[in-house]
């Protein structure tokens, strides 16, 4: 098995605090894995540093064999990585079918001239990307007529669901899940996490998920990693990350009731 | 939606079918009729404007619309301008102003640039065809003043079509010129900017008269040439013959007066053209997504330099073909013309249109440009003449005549704007005709209504979260 990404020794600093330090993390191309670890950890910014967002401090990072360092967010995603958010973060005037038209932003060919003449190729790029488009809303588990609705018209649910249908079209090979299920009831979370073992199965792409639902969580991943005050504290298989002393401190010494790690 | 839209709708209703498509046509002809009666009332030229108005808000197909509406502005138009000049004088700035405010609506309305400097790139337009469409040239060497003007020109009046073009490349490419600096920029920083780069437009159209005379300084540039007409057009005979229609002298300068009309029509047409299509693409798309939120549109990966960029270069291209026809239209062009107050009038458009909206902006465009040129005017015209007479206001009984100066509406002109605006904030926020109407109109044709069961899909909405 190759490793489709590589962080060595990453540390992001926002003035005095070190929201990542120096942490070091591997993901086998093909695998689905989880980052857990208390609110306020450093898990999001790991996310944001990974995609470009954020540029860290100090170390490496690698994917598909080589440096993403000081690529922008768009050049990472056209290299075949892409991302939801924790805080939904979904074009909110725009059509369903028109946000995840945004996320094929990389994979149509068209251009300015194209569209102002109305060219064949225009046309025909256009209308691929539509069916396409379609074609996702309709794998993720959206209902056929949703396209055209305003984005913000759509229940919580739903819309986590167009957030992966959009990160989906710009073809990704790893795909980076930021809480996906936060705020879904059990059913939902349910059918989310079959869409997710889905989404690897079928279209073979990388699962990353950072996920508060240890049910999920420990269902789900094949490796898990764990952060704590920005530090990469434990790492392995659900069981061995189940059994890890600072890992049981970390969240029952200050999140005792918030989050529990014991799953039937 | 809002109470808006259905009280209007309940009205246009009986506008729709073929017997309201014949009701529309009725009601543009009563108007057409008002107006050969007396080709110089303002009350008509409002009822022509209203017609048009209606024809867009009316429940008929598009062709249908489209075709009342080119009845109106290709026939109707001409034909009462024939009598009345003033209507094509109308028509011709509402066509600028209505294309200034679609290329502003490019970087404010579709990217959510603030830009309150565009009335730059409508200046280096009118100036480039105001420099080599004038005898400027030969007074490069001269302190600024008034020239000797000579019968002939430096270049012929045809490369006026050469400098369509070139006005287009010139303001473009100032607007990428002005992107750079402002790409990192959001919001209240962007606007200063913009507004600063607006003034350095105008300061500079200002002073550019010395070392060498560039633009002649505040006195302006004069006289600008005009394209040549073909002879066809200015033959005695065709001369004579729409005299005798008009029923007063029709000469070679009223000829330019549909030349300009009808030209402006024609860049506003192919201007509302490329706006939509380009709405509806890719790049539409790309600035949508950095205006609801640059972030998401990033990771998405949308290049967020590319795409402002071409926001400001082919929001300051719409406007650049513009300036170079007005310089030919006013045959004059000094920078009183491009002041930050005109860069915030066409900016009120776009607001009171609606942010986004083609359709809306066009309209904002047409009720702003006929409240400065038309509306306030005339009143105060109406005004002063009851003031020459012997009457008294109705009801108060004091004589016009004593009615103070200071109550002259034209005065007023950025009072009734700052109202207006006001007002609209208040009741109607999202514009004349919004962005989302119009985008909800779209759709009306391809998505059948779906059924409440599918929509619900297989997860139940989470109502604590959902917003
Ligand atoms: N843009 C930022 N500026 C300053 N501090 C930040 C920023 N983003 C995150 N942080 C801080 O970094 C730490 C880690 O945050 P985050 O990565 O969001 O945690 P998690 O996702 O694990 O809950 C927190 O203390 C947070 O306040
Ligand atoms: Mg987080």
């Amino acid at each position: 098995m190759s490793v489709i990404l590589e962080l060595n020794k990453v540390t992001k600093r926002f003035g005095g605090l070190v929201a990542v330090n120096a942490v070091d993390l591997r993901f086998e191309a093909g695998s689905i894995s989880s980052v857990i670890g208390p609110n306020g950890a450093g898990k999001t910014t790991i996310f944001n540093t990974i995609t470009g967002i954020y540029k860290p401090e100090e170390g490496e990072i690698r994917f598909d064999g080589h440096s993403i360092l000081g690529l922008r967010p768009d050049q990472i995603t056209a290299r075949g990585m892409c991302r939801t958010f924790q805080n939904i973060r979904l074009f909110h005037n725009m059509t369903v079918l028109e946000n995840i038209l945004v996320g094929a932003h990389t994979q149509t060919p068209s251009t300015a001239w194209g569209a102002v003449l109305r060219t064949r190729a225009f046309k025909q790029s256009e209308e691929a990307a539509r069916q396409e488009a379609q074609r996702l809303l309709l794998y993720v588990g959206l209902p056929r007529g949703l396209g055209d609705q305003l984005a913000r018209n759509l229940p919580y649910g739903q819309q986590r669901r167009v957030e992966i249908a959009r990160a989906l079209a710009s073809k990704p090979k790893l795909l980076l899940l930021d809480e996906p299920t936060a705020g879904m009831n059990p059913q939902e979370t349910e059918s989310a996490t079959q869409l997710f073992r889905k989404l690897r199965d079928e279209l073979g792409i990388t699962v990353v998920l950072i996920e508060h639902d240890m049910k999920v969580v420990m269902n789900i991943s094949e490796r898990i990693s764990v952060i704590d005050y920005g530090q990469k504290i434990a790492e392995g298989t659900p069981a061995e990350v189940r059994k890890d002393q600072r890992v049981i401190e970390a969240y029952l010494g200050r999140h005792a009731e918030s989050t529990t790690i014991s799953v039937h | 939606m809002s109470v808006h839209a259905t009280s209007t709708n309940r009205f246009l209703r009986i506008f729709s079918g073929p017997f309201g498509a014949l009701l529309a046509l009725l009601y543009a002809i009563g108007v057409t009729y008002i107006l050969t009666q007396d080709p110089r009332s303002l009350l008509g030229r409002l009822l022509l404007f209203s017609a048009l108005a209606l024809i867009y808000f009316i429940p008929q197909r598009p062709a249908v619309k489209f075709l009342l509406g080119a009845v109106i502005v290709l026939t109707v138009v001409p034909t009462i301008g024939l009598r009345n000049p003033f209507l094509l004088e109308i028509g011709f700035q509402v066509a600028v102003f209505a294309t200034l405010a679609l290329g502003l609506n490019v970087v404010v309305g579709f990217a959510g640039l603030l830009d309150l400097g565009y009335i730059a790139f409508f200046a280096v337009g009118a100036y480039l065809w105001a420099f080599f469409g004038s005898q400027q040239i030969w007074h490069i060497n001269e302190a600024p003043g008034t020239f000797t003007v000579y019968p002939y020109f430096p270049f012929p009046a045809w490369w006026f079509w050469l400098f369509i073009p070139l006005g287009i490349l010139a303001s473009a490419g100032t607007g990428i010129l002005l992107g750079f600096p402002v790409l990192r920029l959001r919001g209240d920083y962007l606007a200063i900017v913009t507004l600063g780069f607006g003034e350095v437009i105008r300061v500079l159209a200002n002073n550019l008269d010395k070392p060498i005379n560039l633009t002649n300084g505040p006195q302006g540039i004069t006289p600008i040439q005009r394209p040549p007409l073909p002879a066809f057009l200015t033959t005695p005979e065709l001369l004579a013959t729409l005299s005798q229609w008009a029923g007063r002298p029709i000469n070679a300068n009223d000829i330019y007066g549909f030349f300009f009309y009808f030209f402006g029509l024609l860049i506003l047409g192919v201007t509302i053209v490329i706006a939509r299509r380009l709405d509806r693409s890719k790049l539409g798309r790309s600035w949508t997504a950095i205006r609801e939120d640059d972030v998401a549109a990033v990771a998405m990966g949308v290049p967020l330099r590319r795409t402002k960029l071409t926001a400001f270069a082919i929001g300051a291209a719409f406007s650049g073909a513009m300036g170079v026809l007005y310089a030919a239209n006013r045959t004059f062009v000094s920078p009183e013309t491009f002041s930050l107050t005109a860069s915030i009038s066409i900016l009120v458009m776009v607001i009171l249109g609606g942010l986004g909206s083609i359709p809306g902006v066009v309209m904002g465009a047409a009720v702003v440009t006929l409240l400065n040129i038309d509306i306030l005017q005339s009143l105060s015209l109406q005004l002063s003449s009851l003031r020459q007479g012997p009457d008294s206001i109705p009801l108060l009984g004091i004589p016009w005549r004593e009615l103070p100066t200071q109550l002259d509406p034209a005065r007023y002109q950025r009072f009734f704007f700052g109202l207006l605006l006001i007002l609209m904030m208040i009741f109607r926020p999202e514009g004349m005709v919004p962005a989302e109407r119009a985008r909800l109109e779209l759709h009306e044709g391809d998505a059948e209504p779906i059924p409440d069961a599918e929509l619900e899909g297989d997860i139940t909405p989470d109502e604590k979260l959902a917003d």
